[in-house]
């Protein structure tokens, strides 16, 4: 799967360097037209492109996965009877599941960085807010970006964790995560829906265009840390209560 | 199998004489409902520290759910449940590192190597210690015979080299208790061998063994005490010879004259269940238990010798005083026995034939 994310960047950047006609801009994803004159943006629009769909449904895969494919194996009552204790095997399989979150955001961060870095020239970059920051600078916030996004998926990764004690069958789980990420979307782009808005997880995910301002505004940052930490509190104590009441017959 | 003969004793399945303090498994009033269907119902066990405790039940007696409520993967729906002394499930941290398991047939990630599931799970137990981690899983698969395909990914492991790996995770660290659910499944006649060696060793060295089973030659094989299921209900629970004595005696006489001999066994209080036509000996008769007070007589065209079987029940005239009557009556006495349901019948008696599975 990281693969695959990590094909993303590379995809883009060989599509715009094969195609010799300009990209007007205005059209495509946002910075797509800024990609041939700058390396570093195809990992920015790389971003872009995944944060809505890509990343999530990989995150859905693993954290759908996390208890309900020990269930599917028939391993989870080998683990309890180990004895691993039922908080313990959460946390452990939620900090599996966070990881992968970070490498995945890293994952596209960083191909994007490399296959730029090779096709296109790089330079400093100029920023929403107009101004110039050096080449070392931008490459952090790049990785800044990738930490934002990291900790948007922790909400989805608690949703899946949940969802993952509540079926043996760890493909339902994965789609039903999968279902929710698009289903929150969906429903952000609903004016109607206004007042629900601040509360989907999926709320502040497009909040990291906020890093590429001079300076930086953290705000999007902390609502968006809020938000999942939030998240991650409310379904972290369900999967709780779930798993240690569950009786384990699989 | 079949019984030897003997006088109708009453060595009955009281009580086993241990004291609670020395039991290593014991539950009482146990249920388990899922939804409307019981699954187990008021199920009380007495395994004495020491014991192989048989735990013998057709396909869908409850077993395995008695089994994980023992072992706290699921909680019982009321009775309680002591495990080497604690109770269970609330003791789980305490008593589950003292416990060597498998339950439902084994699992594993079947793209990992055996002796890394094994190290996996060995890494969950926080009693476990991990320095000593790969010597002990070496040796609990050389034990079990897997020590040439233990670098093999489990996905290339027959039914039986993964019951073997299973058995292993059983045996990595050293445990008071084994509780092994149906561990021979899967498993060639020289497996089951050395299963029934590995477990009388390590009853041997004072391990407590509970094993489930549907098969009774297995049971009767490597077990010192048993408990038979049927429905999620107990029907008969003690060591194995007070089980073997549990079943009605029944008194088996080859002679011609069965009208008479009848009437004698009639008078001397026996319930005429049975006669077959015999000619020598008594295996040729179907393997089902003998109902007290039901009759049956069939005459062999052969010869004129007819197998009169009488139902004793308890505190009946014993064999001598049954064979004087007849003789004093002018009954020709070809043969003689007096036979005890093998447990086999018992079993079959307790549990129900066919094939239709309790639900």
């Amino acid at each position: 799967m990281l693969a695959a994310l990590g094909a993303v960047p590379v995809l883009i950047a060989v599509a715009v360097r094969l195609t010799s006609s300009e990209v007007p801009a205005g059209h495509g994803p946002q910075f797509l037209d800024q990609v041939a004159g700058n390396g570093l943006f195809v990992a920015i629009v790389g971003m872009f492109m995944c944060i809505p769909l890509f990343l999530p449904l990989t995150v859905a895969v693993v954290s759908g996965d996390t208890i309900a494919g020990e269930a599917g194996h028939g391993t989870l009552r080998y683990l309890l009877l180990a004895p691993a204790s039922r908080a313990h095997l959460l946390l452990v399989k939620y900090l599996g599941a966070l990881a992968f979150c970070l490498a995945a955001a890293l994952t596209v961060a960083i191909g994007g960085l490399l296959i730029g870095a090779a096709l296109f020239p790089v330079g400093p970059v100029t920023l929403l807010s107009g101004d110039t920051i050096a080449l070392g600078a931008a490459v952090l916030r790049i990785v800044l970006i990738a930490g934002y996004v990291a900790l948007s998926l922790c909400g989805l990764a608690a949703v899946g964790l949940f969802i993952s004690t509540l079926t043996d069958v760890p493909v339902g789980a994965m789609a039903a995560t999968a279902v929710l990420s698009v289903a929150a979307q969906i429903l952000g782009q609903l004016p109607q829906l206004d007042w629900l808005h601040p509360w989907l997880f999926t709320h502040e995910w497009f909040g990291f265009a906020d890093l590429l301002r001079e300076p930086i505004l953290w705000g999007s940052f902390g609502r968006n840390a809020l938000l999942q930490g939030g998240y991650v509190l409310v379904f972290g104590a369900l999967a709780y209560g779930r798993l240690s009441t569950k009786d384990i017959l699989s | 199998m079949t019984g030897a003969a003997a006088t109708a004793g009453s060595a009955n399945a009281a009580a086993s004489t241990a004291h609670t303090g020395e039991l290593a498994i014991e539950t009482s009033g146990l249920s388990k409902s899922f939804g409307r269907r019981h699954a187990v119902t008021d199920l009380d066990l007495a395994v004495p520290h020491g014991s192989v405790f048989g735990f013998l039940g057709p396909n869908g007696s409850g077993k395995t759910t008695t089994i994980r409520m023992l072992l706290g993967l699921a909680s019982p729906s009321s009775g309680t449940i002591n495990v080497l002394g604690r109770p269970m499930p609330t003791a789980a941290k305490d008593v589950l590192p003292r416990v060597g398991a498998l339950v439902e047939g084994p699992a594993f990630y079947p793209f990992l190597s055996g002796r890394a599931n094994l190290l996996r799970l060995d890494a969950a137990n926080p009693r476990a210690d991990a320095e000593d981690r790969r010597r002990r899983v070496d040796r609990a698969l050389e034990t079990v015979g897997l020590a040439q395909a233990a670098g093999l990914a489990v996905h290339a492991y027959s039914l039986g080299m993964k019951q073997r790996l299973g058995i292993a995770n059983a045996l990595a660290t050293d445990h008071e208790l084994l509780v092994l659910d149906e561990p021979t499944n899967g498993l060639d006649p020289q497996g089951t061998r050395e299963v029934r060696h590995l477990i009388a060793s390590m009853a041997g060295a004072g391990t407590t063994v509970f094993i489930s089973s549907h098969l009774l030659s297995e049971i009767e094989q490597m077990c010192t005490h048993a408990a038979v299921m049927s429905n999620g209900r107990r029907v008969a629970h003690g060591t194995l010879e007070e089980l073997r004595a549990d079943g009605t005696a029944s008194a088996v006489l080859h002679t011609p004259d069965e009208q008479a001999a009848r009437a004698v066994l009639a008078r001397m209080g026996l319930g005429l269940v049975e006669a077959a036509a015999g000619t020598s000996t008594s295996t040729e008769r179907g393997a089902a238990v003998v109902p007290e007070g039901g009759a049956a007589v069939e005459a062999s065209p052969a010869t004129d010798t007819v197998v009169v079987r009488g139902a004793m029940p308890e505190g009946a005239a014993t064999a001598e005083e049954i064979v004087a009557e007849l003789v004093a009556a002018g009954v020709r006495v070809r043969g003689f026995a007096i036979e005890r349901p093998s447990l086999e019948e018992r079993f079959v008696a307790l549990t129900g034939e066919g094939f239709d599975l309790a639900h």
